[in-house]
């Protein structure tokens, strides 16, 4: 990884606010983002179509999504959902 | 030709694969749920199920026009209040059961996106049910309904989804197929999304999901048979037959559908039935409920009658009958084709047979039981436990509901314990994979977390044992009205038959039979139970070497359980506690065995062995158990001082390979290891003395006890790879086994000492320690040397210099065995020596390859001996923790 990648922090109870800043990032991002998940303890539905459209939009830049500190529980959640392959995943 | 399925729209499978999309998210995520969050939200949907029970039977009764709006409620409320008693406390997520006594633990996973098909005639109490029993074990559920009831289900799946949501389920956790069709269905069951089809619902649709080729939970179509005996309580039965065959106008498969009648209560019960409200038909009516309620062409029921009250199927097919006739009954002559009530009827028309015997009420239940209800549901009421009990024996039945209503009963919970459910499997009579009430469990898959266990050892002897100069004296203590010494004739002359003779308490009848100085045959062993029985022995003698010992042994086992099969008894186990044959148990009356050693080797006074000669199918058997042990030994040097040099030297070494292989053994225990150790010091201290002293009594003495507590190792440790190498050799030149031994020795100690090509498989062992031991035994010796490697090398070098010191030949080739000749016998060699049990407990396995070259380093000597030695040396080294 980088040192000049972008962090964001994960908020879980904010997803809304969180994905907009993520989108804002990644679309002007020119090396590796970094979603912080050290607070994220379990995944939801809205967080899940947050992170596909993420990939999503990662893919199309070329940019490198790194989530970094994901606890084993959401891992697996990714990994369910075959959403692990689309990121880099740091636990 | 199968009708062909019109191909599904684009727009359907988009709508499918949203369906599926929504379950697989929810699913994932249900992954991280705990049992406080899925308990909490099952209660929710329990409680909102609860108040919903009426609603949704109306809705039910609306949409399907089958059954009893009172009772679909009580279904509903079974579905959820019986259900939830059941799975409330059940933990259903990561450990759910521990048994800490056995180190395995049960981690409950979820299955996933399950594809649930529900059935017309219990519609929404199966959707409540099922979607417990979801949420219970964090699995998503599409649900399939049954195309007449879809409406009622989406409605009640609307309902649980609601409760669950609002108290943190996954959105999408519950899914309904709209306005479904079997093209939905078969698309369903086909998607790799879908982890398990739980398929409750008719015939074709459970086949559809078993031929998926996704694992399938199914039902089976009933027909019910209820065996009505004469001592049964007849007031209960007819009431609890009724209400079941009416309950919910008969629309659960489970019940009632043939009652077989003992003809002595026949006419009682069905003028009760009369009484309570059932038409009964005669013939001209039975015949007209056949015709139009039965297809005759399939032989099925006809769907106009199915869940429709009693009624109002009279007045369809112009029977008259009593307002509020409650149930329709129709005696029958038989089962099968020309019966055509004999099969199974979702509506409240009851066939009944009336039986002779016993005999003949079983055989009609079997009958129908065939005829279209295998693995679901019978019915008995009996108070005769032995006709209950054949009953379920002949019955191909899931459930065999006793002495209550089949329907109900077989929901469980409510009549009986059994699990609650709305779902039968019918085993493979049904063409189900289970039997049981499908539950919980069945949504789970159970991971076993299997801890290391320690197999339990043992350290088992005889309880006396008696030893030094004169120790035979100790006979004295043991009164017997009848003794038979059992011995060779060379002991006899030499009179050391009267030595024993003169220590047995006077009074005592005593007998001298005397056998061959040879492992013993079958016709030996077979001679002496008769003389045993002939006086009535209450004591065996055995004096001489293993060969009379083991002879003993066996004459014991025969003459206290004559039926004992030697052959079975000899059968090869890998693991004593486990072996399929079971030795007799040991008698209040047992004979005394009391062995008397006269050579210092075997042990066999203290072991559990025996080895028998059966000559008319030229082989060995060896029969290994702690009940052939002796019950006491003497170990009395008086009988050995007079043993050739060429014994003693065989003989010793026997004992010291006992000592090394059990030393090493992967069985070894601190137990085994003190006696090893302790017979292998008084090996290298006292064999060369008593060799070349022979009437040293303190080396006999001694050397007379290494070979008992080296027994004692190894009765408990078992021996190694150089015994079955010696065994082979040994049987295939005529090499004494002593002998045979020592030739191996020095070979296997090297082999065992580097490492392993493949280890044994052993619970007890932490580590290959074998290098080690010998090392130890090393340091015991003062042989000297920094390293393992060193000493293990020194133990090498000193257990040949004993054996040149016993003049022990240096190779098998000094034996005379030409190098062709042994090469020609070397495949036979490598086979027995494998087939051999003895290197199982082995701490190295060995490959047949191992096993031939150590044969050819025997071959060539101890010169190969001395290699081997070095090339331990070096292999030690490759150890990395030495």
């Amino acid at each position: 990884m980088t040192t000049n990648a972008m962090w964001i922090q994960v908020d879980s109870e904010h997803t809304e606010a969180f994905r907009d800043e993520a989108i804002a990032r990644l679309t002007r991002a020119e090396d590796d983002v970094v979603l912080d998940f050290s607070f994220v303890k379990r995944l939801d539905t809205k967080g899940v179509r947050v992170l596909e459209e993420l990939a999503g939009l990662a893919e199309d830049q070329s940019v490198k999504l790194v989530l970094r500190a994901v606890n084993m529980d959401v891992y697996r959640v990714l990994k369910l959902l075959k959403l692990a392959e689309r990121f880099t995943v740091l636990t | 030709m199968k009708e062909k399925l019109a191909p599904l729209s684009d727009d359907r499978i988009a709508y499918l694969e949203g369906l599926v999309r929504q379950g697989k998210t929810a699913a994932a995520l249900f992954t991280q749920f705990t049992q406080q969050d899925v308990d909490r939200i099952v209660k929710a949907m329990v409680l909102a199920g609860l108040a919903q029970a009426q609603y949704l039977a109306r809705l039910a009764i609306e949409e399907t026009k089958l059954g009893v709006l009172e009772d679909k409620a009580i279904k509903n409320m079974v579905a959820t209040e019986f259900v939830y008693d059941y799975v409330r406390d059940k933990p259903s997520v990561g450990v759910i059961r521990e048994f800490p006594e056995r180190g395995l633990t049960e981690v409950a996973e979820p299955i996933g996106l399950i594809f649930s098909i529900t059935p017309v005639t219990n519609p929404t109490s199966t959707v409540l049910f099922k979607c417990i029993m979801a949420i219970k074990t964090r699995n998503a559920v599409i649900f399939g309904p049954h195309p007449k009831a879809w409406q009622c289900c989406r409605e009640a799946i609307r309902i649980m989804y609601d409760a669950a949501v609002k108290h943190g389920a996954p959105e999408g956790v519950f899914t309904c197929v709209e306005s479904p069709t079997i093209p939905d269905n078969v698309y369903l069951m086909h998607h790799k999304e879908i982890k398990l089809i739980d398929a409750t619902g008719g015939p074709g649709a459970v086949k559809a999901a078993y031929s998926s080729g996704k694992p399938a939970l199914g039902v089976g179509a009933g027909n019910t048979p209820v065996y009505l005996e004469k001592t049964a309580q007849l007031d209960m039965a007819v009431v609890d037959i009724i209400t079941s065959k009416t309950f919910d106008n008969g629309t659960i498969c489970a019940s009632e559908q043939t009652v077989v009648i003992d003809d002595e209560i026949y006419d009682a019960v069905i003028g009760k039935f009369a009484e309570l409200g059932a038409h009964i038909c005669d013939a001209r009516e039975t015949e007209l409920l056949g015709r139009t309620l039965i297809d005759p062409e399939t032989g099925a029921m006809r769907p106009m009658a199915v869940g429709q009250r009693a009624t109002d199927i009279a007045r369809v097919i112009g029977l008259r009958v009593e307002p509020g006739t409650k149930l329709l009954i129709a005696p029958i002559l038989g089962v099968g084709p020309g019966h055509p009530l004999s099969v199974e009827k979702l509506f409240p028309v009851l066939s009944v047979y009336r039986a002779k015997s016993t005999e003949e009420a079983l055989r009609v239940c079997i009958d129908v039981n065939h005829a279209g209800g295998l693995g679901h549901t019978a019915v008995i009421f009996s108070r005769n436990d032995e006709i209950v009990r054949k009953f379920s024996e002949v019955m191909d039945a899931g459930r065999i509901i006793v002495n209550s209503p089949g329907s109900i009963g077989a929901l469980g919970g409510v009549y009986n314990d059994m699990v609650p459910t709305f779902s039968f499997g019918c085993g493979t009579g049904g063409g189900n994979s289970t039997t049981d009430n499908v539950n919980l469990y069945h949504y789970l898959n159970l991971k076993r977390v299997a801890r290391r266990t320690q197999a339990h050892m043992w350290f088992r002897v005889p309880n006396q044992i008696y030893f030094n100069m004169n120790a035979v004296e100790n006979l004295r203590q043991f009164p017997s009205r009848s003794t038979l010494i059992v011995t060779n004739p060379m002991l006899e002359q030499m009179g050391l038959v009267d030595v024993v003779r003169r220590a047995i308490p006077a009074g005592t009848s005593v007998r001298v039979l005397a056998i061959p100085d040879a492992e013993p045959e079958v016709k030996v062993v077979m001679h002496g139970v008769e003389a045993l029985n002939l006086h009535q022995t209450d004591q065996i003698i055995a004096l001489g070497g293993g060969s009379v010992i083991d002879a003993a042994k066996i004459m014991k086992l025969k003459y206290e359980s004559p039926d004992a099969d030697l052959d079975e008894l000899a059968a090869p186990f890998l693991d004593i506690r486990k072996r399929v044959v079971r030795y007799p148990a040991r008698k209040a009356d047992a004979v005394r065995l009391i062995a008397i050693s006269t050579t210092s080797g075997t042990g066999s006074e203290v072991t559990p062995f025996a080895v028998l000669i059966d000559k008319e199918r030229g082989r060995k058997v060896t029969l290994a158990d702690y009940s052939l042990s002796p019950d006491v030994a003497i170990v009395d040097p008086q009988f050995v001082m007079s043993m050739p040099k060429g014994l003693t030297a065989d003989t010793g070494i026997d004992c010291l390979t006992h000592g090394l292989e059990a030393g090493v053994s992967i069985h070894a225990s601190p137990y085994t290891d003190s006696n090893a150790m302790q017979a292998i010091r008084l090996v290298f201290q006292y064999l060369p003395v008593a060799y070349e002293q022979p009437r040293n009594e303190e080396a006999r003495s001694m050397m007379h006890n290494a070979a008992c507590i080296a027994a004692l190792a190894f009765s408990n440790a078992s021996v190694g790879v150089n015994h079955a190498l010696a065994h082979a050799f040994g049987a295939r030149f005529g090499i004494g086994h002593g002998r045979a031994n020592a030739l191996m020795l020095p070979h296997v100690i090297a082999y065992n000492a580097s490492v392993p090509t493949k280890f044994m498989p052993s619970p007890n062992q932490r580590a290959y320690v074998a290098h080690k031991k010998y090392a130890i035994v090393a340091d015991l010796l003062g042989l000297g040397g920094d390293t393992v490697a060193e000493k293990v090398n020194n133990l090498v070098i000193a257990t040949e210099e004993l054996l040149d010191r016993l003049r022990i030949p240096r190779s098998i080739a000094e034996m005379g065995i030409s190098e062709e000749e042994f090469e020609r016998a070397m495949p036979d060699l490598a086979k027995i020596a494998f087939d051999d049990p003895s290197w199982r407990s082995n701490p190295r396995m060995p490959l047949v390859n191992e096993l031939v070259e150590l044969f050819w380093k025997a071959y060539r000597g101890r010169g190969a001996a001395r290699t081997a030695g070095a090339s331990a040396r070096t292999a030690a080294k490759e150890w990395s923790h030495v």
